[in-house]
């Protein structure tokens, strides 16, 4: 019998199951992975070191840019990496306000990972549903930011502006008459909290239609029963947060943990695997989504009653109101002092982590009193999700390759910052 | 949550005793400075000793000091957070490389799995060298790259530039042709500054 010799295979850089640019060098005997070699970098900015060199102000948008499907979660890190070494309160209507995003979030951020690792491993239609719930979730940042994706919304000390009354609309066009652009247009007559009220109501209906799509699915269960197995020591010791600690069985939330924000005040339950498999990670994370609806209308319910300041009144971070600053000196002296120059941070150091829908995302800031960060390290849970991805894929095939790199729901713009 | 933390304090005091070159409490967080040759033996006591139970290393960075304020120490350092899950508890560990021209530190990829990249990243942006560690390669830079980007001498521009040359048919490497600027300088200003 003649001797096979393993042989190397390049998975990616352009590959579409490869969620981005990641080159995976495969060794393979037969048609089982033996070891698996991730080159990360290919989307490497050095976000940490542009930041070395801009203003606190200036920095934020990157974090949008970071992980960009849940450009939120990024943002929320950073601002309360800044207000805990600066001391800064933050009004509780914009910590609510942040909680709503957060939770929005989360469900953009699952809803294109169902989608895609549907579609990775071969469930068309799932794609399609998701995508139209996301087109919703983007209305309302858009509504709130102007931007659909990269908001750039939160600030040290709240956030930019107020939630709006009202909700852009759908003009007629050579594509929609008048009676399907009044369709359109028919939840989106109030502001952006009955749009997202109403978002809230059909939501849970939608689940339920992915999870018919999936959950008993035959094919479905034969591609992820038992694949990528983490048992809970393994986890932790690997450094793995978020769902995919949870769908090992470690019920480990930092939003129930640590509480940041508004999170204690709020009732929501944590959903906890068993196996540590695949389809266990999947159910986690669709159980998830219900969870955060759950959050997003108590938030719903809170601001409707509670009107209030969203940004901190203090003008050393904050900018003062456009009005006040045409009339008074010294507010237009802040105004100036903080687009140009920027704010000051106290000297320290802080480490702030939030419950990214990835897993935990922290930002580590160094200041030595100037008006830049001295250091700013951003801990990606992607990051620390691939570089497992070697034990996780060893004796698998390749097709469970792909289904692994789905469920530790790879972005690069983080990995590789 | 105070009694907690005094906890954390007086554990950390009675299990490493000589160890521990200093231990702050600042915004809530603990920091412990520890000497880079009683890293590991430190490390796995922090890991295993029961009333500390850090099993979780959540990140792993180094740090380049050379242009801090009035700083008066060791040029490069490497932090590490951990996390305890079993009581819930943060602790971050400082630890500083001897030399600054050539800065060694052991590696903990035999303690914490995840440190393998972490270490690979630090290696990569500062050129701290990991004793020990099973794979240290470049990470997140270019094959090939030369130099250690984050080190605060590395210019924000970079020094190469690649493009693509029709002559050749291939990319290639020139120097960097774009000025470096300076849109909003650094300023540090003195204590109290504006706050009357």
């Amino acid at each position: 019998m003649p001797e096979i010799k393993n042989y190397t295979m390049n998975f990616g850089p352009q590959h579409p199951a490869a969620h981005g640019v990641l080159r995976l060098v495969l060794e393979l005997d037969g048609e089982v992975v033996m070891r698996a070699d991730p080159h990360i970098g290919l989307l490497h900015r050095a976000t940490e070191k542009l930041a070395e060199h801009k203003t606190y102000l200036q920095s934020l948008p990157y974090m949008d840019r970071l992980d960009y499907v849940s450009m939120l979660c990024n943002e929320h890190a950073y601002v309360q990496a800044i207000e805990k070494l600066a001391g800064i309160d933050v009004p509780i209507r914009a910590q609510y306000i942040r909680v709503m995003f957060d939770e929005v979030t989360r469900l953009l951020n699952h809803l294109m990972w169902l989608g895609a690792h549907g579609l990775d491993i071969g469930a068309m239609t799932v794609f399609l549903y998701c995508f139209r719930e996301r087109e919703d979730l983007m209305d309302a940042y858009e509504a709130v930011s102007g931007a659909r994706m990269h908001a750039a919304y939160y600030r040290p000390g709240g956030v930019y502006r107020d939630l709006p009354d009202s909700m852009p609309q759908y003009q007629a066009s050579k594509v929609h008459n008048e009676a399907a652009i009044k369709r359109m247009n028919a939840n989106r007559q109030g502001s952006l909290l009955d749009f997202l009220e109403d978002f809230t109501q059909r939501f849970p209906k939608h689940v339920d239609e992915y999870e018919t799509l999936l959950t008993d699915n035959r094919i479905w269960k034969q591609r992820t029963v038992g694949i990528g197995v983490l048992s809970p020591e393994r986890a932790v010791a690997l450094g793995v947060t978020g769902p995919m600690l949870r769908g090992s069985g470690v019920e480990w939330d930092l939003r129930k943990k640590q509480p940041y924000a508004v999170y204690d005040r709020l009732d929501f339950d944590i959903p906890v695997g068993v196996n540590g498999d695949t389809y266990d990670r999947y159910l986690v994370r669709v159980e998830e989504m219900r969870q955060s609806n759950r959050i997003i209308k108590q938030c719903i319910d809170w601001l409707r009653a509670n009107p209030g300041p969203v940004i901190t009144a203090n003008h050393k971070y904050a900018p003062p109101a456009r009005e006040s600053m045409k009339q008074n000196m010294e507010e237009l002296i802040h105004h100036f002092k903080l687009f140009t120059e920027g704010m000051h941070i106290a000297e320290g150091e802080a480490y702030a982590a939030v419950e990214h829908p990835k897993g935990e995302f922290g930002i580590y800031m160094i200041s030595d009193g100037a008006n830049k960060p001295y250091r700013l390290k951003i801990r990606a849970p992607g990051f620390v999700h691939l570089s497992t991805l070697d034990e996780m894929a060893r004796g698998h095939m390749i097709a469970d390759v792909v289904t692994i790199i789905g469920t530790q729901d790879i972005v690069f713009g983080e990995i590789d910052r | 949550m105070m009694t907690e933390k005094k906890s954390l304090r007086e554990e950390l005091t009675g299990l490493l005793g000589d160890k521990l070159v200093s231990l702050r409490e600042a915004l809530g967080e603990t920091t412990i400075v520890i000497r880079a040759s009683e890293l590991p033996a430190v490390m796995v006591q922090l890991r295993d000793a029961e009333a500390l139970r850090f099993a979780q290393l959540i990140d792993l960075c180094g740090v380049d000091y050379s242009e801090y304020r009035d700083w008066e120490g060791r040029r490069f350092a490497v932090v590490y957070h951990l996390l305890s899950h079993v009581h819930n508890r943060r602790l971050r560990v400082r630890v500083f490389a001897e030399d600054d021209d050539f800065p060694v530190v052991d590696s903990v990829a035999g303690i914490w799995p995840d440190a393998n990249w972490f270490e690979r990243e630090a290696f990569d942006f500062f050129g701290i060298i990991f004793t020990g560690h099973p794979d240290l390669r470049r990470i997140l830079t270019d094959y090939g790259f030369v130099g250690n980007p984050f080190r605060k001498d590395f210019p924000l521009s970079g020094h190469v530039e690649m493009r693509y040359d029709p002559e050749q048919q291939r990319v290639v490497y020139q120097p960097v042709s774009i000025e470096p600027r300076v849109v909003t300088p650094r300023i540090i200003r003195e204590e109290n500054f504006g706050s009357n």
